[in-house]
């Protein structure tokens, strides 16, 4: 049986790995290299990097960065912002990474979702959704930011989630800009309005603070996977005892012997 | 030595991080004769298996891959080296493939979501050298879409339940073959990198020995 994931996410500013709040992000957390072979040993099922920069700069030292790491850790790497072109995705995959998430391009350009697949195949694809629930929407109704929340659209994210999927997107990372950085718990609400729309799998983003958090975006929420940054950089929980606590509560998960 | 057989598969460089870090000797090749001689083959591959046949045969190294394993040299296969062993995949309108194996390759039906992507058991069939000090039911990493149905069972070296329960790991004597990735399934599969090297007569780093 496929276990469901836990994915410590490193958002990296000029090689450095830095944790943001709603979005602005500012306190240094440390060195992304030795950050990932921590979580590897811990047990994590896989290992995001977000290039917060976004820029050609960023993009370079990012591929030196995700080099590094895979030398050292062999678990799959995921790599995102500020991926604009098919050449930028296959200058990631070749660093080293397995999966390429694309936003505010894909949101812009929704045919570069079906050119990547077409090019290295759904599983190297994923949509990453930024997005904010409409203040007062009822039923709920969630909008896409661009830009790293900074561009607010009129797309509803939802149905952009279905969208990606028929384009071929292999995975969602669903990202609540509300939630994150609180600590206050994924927004389980709109998980579940994602994952009832897609059959392909969603990672649920921002807002872990807690293990049931983690737990109840997959038993609530029935996400494929959760990623979480500050509760695990700060070593307010380890990969492993998240892991742990989630087999407790009857979700499957891989707990063999780690390094 | 060990050849790492070389025709553009996409995971080329993550195998070699991945012997290089148990300690492997080894070459990453696409030389016809040095595949055909070498003591030992790796032969990686991710995508389809009309590219996977094509870069084989543009590289002109399908037919020494088949000749190295003919001459009893351990061989391991990952992913899509272990679909291009039988006779036939149903990818691509039906591709013929190198036929090491009989049996063919057919897709997930209906109804299981595609590719099967992630973290799954391995159950071992039988004792199997390649998995020597790795537990039953080790998790390892996947990303396909398609699975080998090999005509002879006693190929089944191990297997992995998706909904339907399939064909992860064959071995003919000393040839191996795996769906999974090894080189991204973390401590277990680097043990197995480790236990290959082995076979090849070669000595792993000290924490894998």
């Amino acid at each position: 049986m496929l276990t469901r994931r836990v994915i410590p996410c490193l958002d990296v500013k000029n090689g450095r790995n830095v944790r943001g709040v709603r979005f602005s992000a500012d306190i240094d957390a440390g060195d992304p290299v030795e950050l990932a072979a921590r979580y590897d040993r811990e047990g994590a099922d896989e290992l995001v990097f977000y290039d917060i920069t976004a820029s050609a700069e960023g993009r370079s030292i990012m591929v030196d960065l995700v080099e590094r790491v895979a030398s050292q850790v062999f678990i799959p790497l995921s790599v995102g912002g500020g991926v604009r072109t098919i050449d930028d995705m296959y200058l990631m995959l070749r660093s080293g990474a397995e999966k390429v998430s694309i936003n505010s391009a894909a949101h812009r350009d929704p045919d570069l979702i079906r050119a990547c697949a077409d090019r290295f195949g759904s599983q190297c694809v994923v949509l990453s959704i930024d997005a904010l629930r409409d203040p007062g929407s009822d039923p709920a109704r969630w909008s896409i930011y661009l830009n790293g929340g900074r561009v607010r659209t009129e797309l509803d994210a939802v149905e952009t989630a279905q969208r990606g999927q028929e384009l071929g997107a292999g995975e969602i990372v669903l990202n609540s800009i509300d939630a994150d950085g609180t600590r206050e718990g994924y927004d389980v609400e709109f998980l579940r309005a994602v994952t009832e729309s897609v059959s392909i799998p969603v990672v649920a983003s921002g807002g872990a603070g807690s293990l049931e958090h983690l737990r109840d975006a997959v038993t609530l929420g029935n996400a494929h996977a959760v990623l979480a940054a500050s509760i695990f950089h700060f070593e307010v929980y380890s990969v492993r005892e998240a892991k742990e606590f989630m087999a407790a509560s009857g979700i499957p998960m891989r707990l063999d012997p780690y390094g | 030595m060990i050849a790492v057989v070389d025709y553009g598969a996409g995971n080329i460089h993550s195998v070699a991080r991945a012997l290089a870090r148990v300690g492997a000797t080894f070459v990453v090749t696409n030389d016809p004769s040095a595949v055909a001689a070498a003591e030992a083959v790796i032969l990686p591959g991710v995508g389809a298996a009309a590219d996977t046949m094509q870069g084989l045969c543009n590289a002109r190294v399908d037919e020494p891959v088949v000749t190295a394993i003919a001459r009893g040299v351990p061989y391991l296969g990952i992913c899509m080296g272990l679909q291009v062993l039988f006779d036939r995949s149903e990818e691509d309108d039906e591709t013929p493939c190198l036929g090491v194996l009989s049996g063919d390759v057919v897709r997930f039906p209906p109804g299981l979501e595609v590719p099967h992507m992630g973290w799954n058991q391995v159950r071992q069939a039988e004792e199997s050298p390649l998995f020597a000090g790795i537990p039953q039911d080790s998790n390892f990493y996947f990303v396909h879409s398609y699975y080998a149905r090999p005509a002879d069972t006693a190929r089944i070296s191990g297997t992995t339940d998706y909904g339907l329960e399939f064909t992860s790991v064959v071995r003919r004597d000393n040839l191996f073959a795996t769906q999974f990735h090894p080189e991204k399934s973390g401590l277990v599969g680097l043990r197995l990198y480790a236990n290959f090297i082995r076979l090849a007569g070669q000595t792993p780093a000290p924490e894998f020995a």
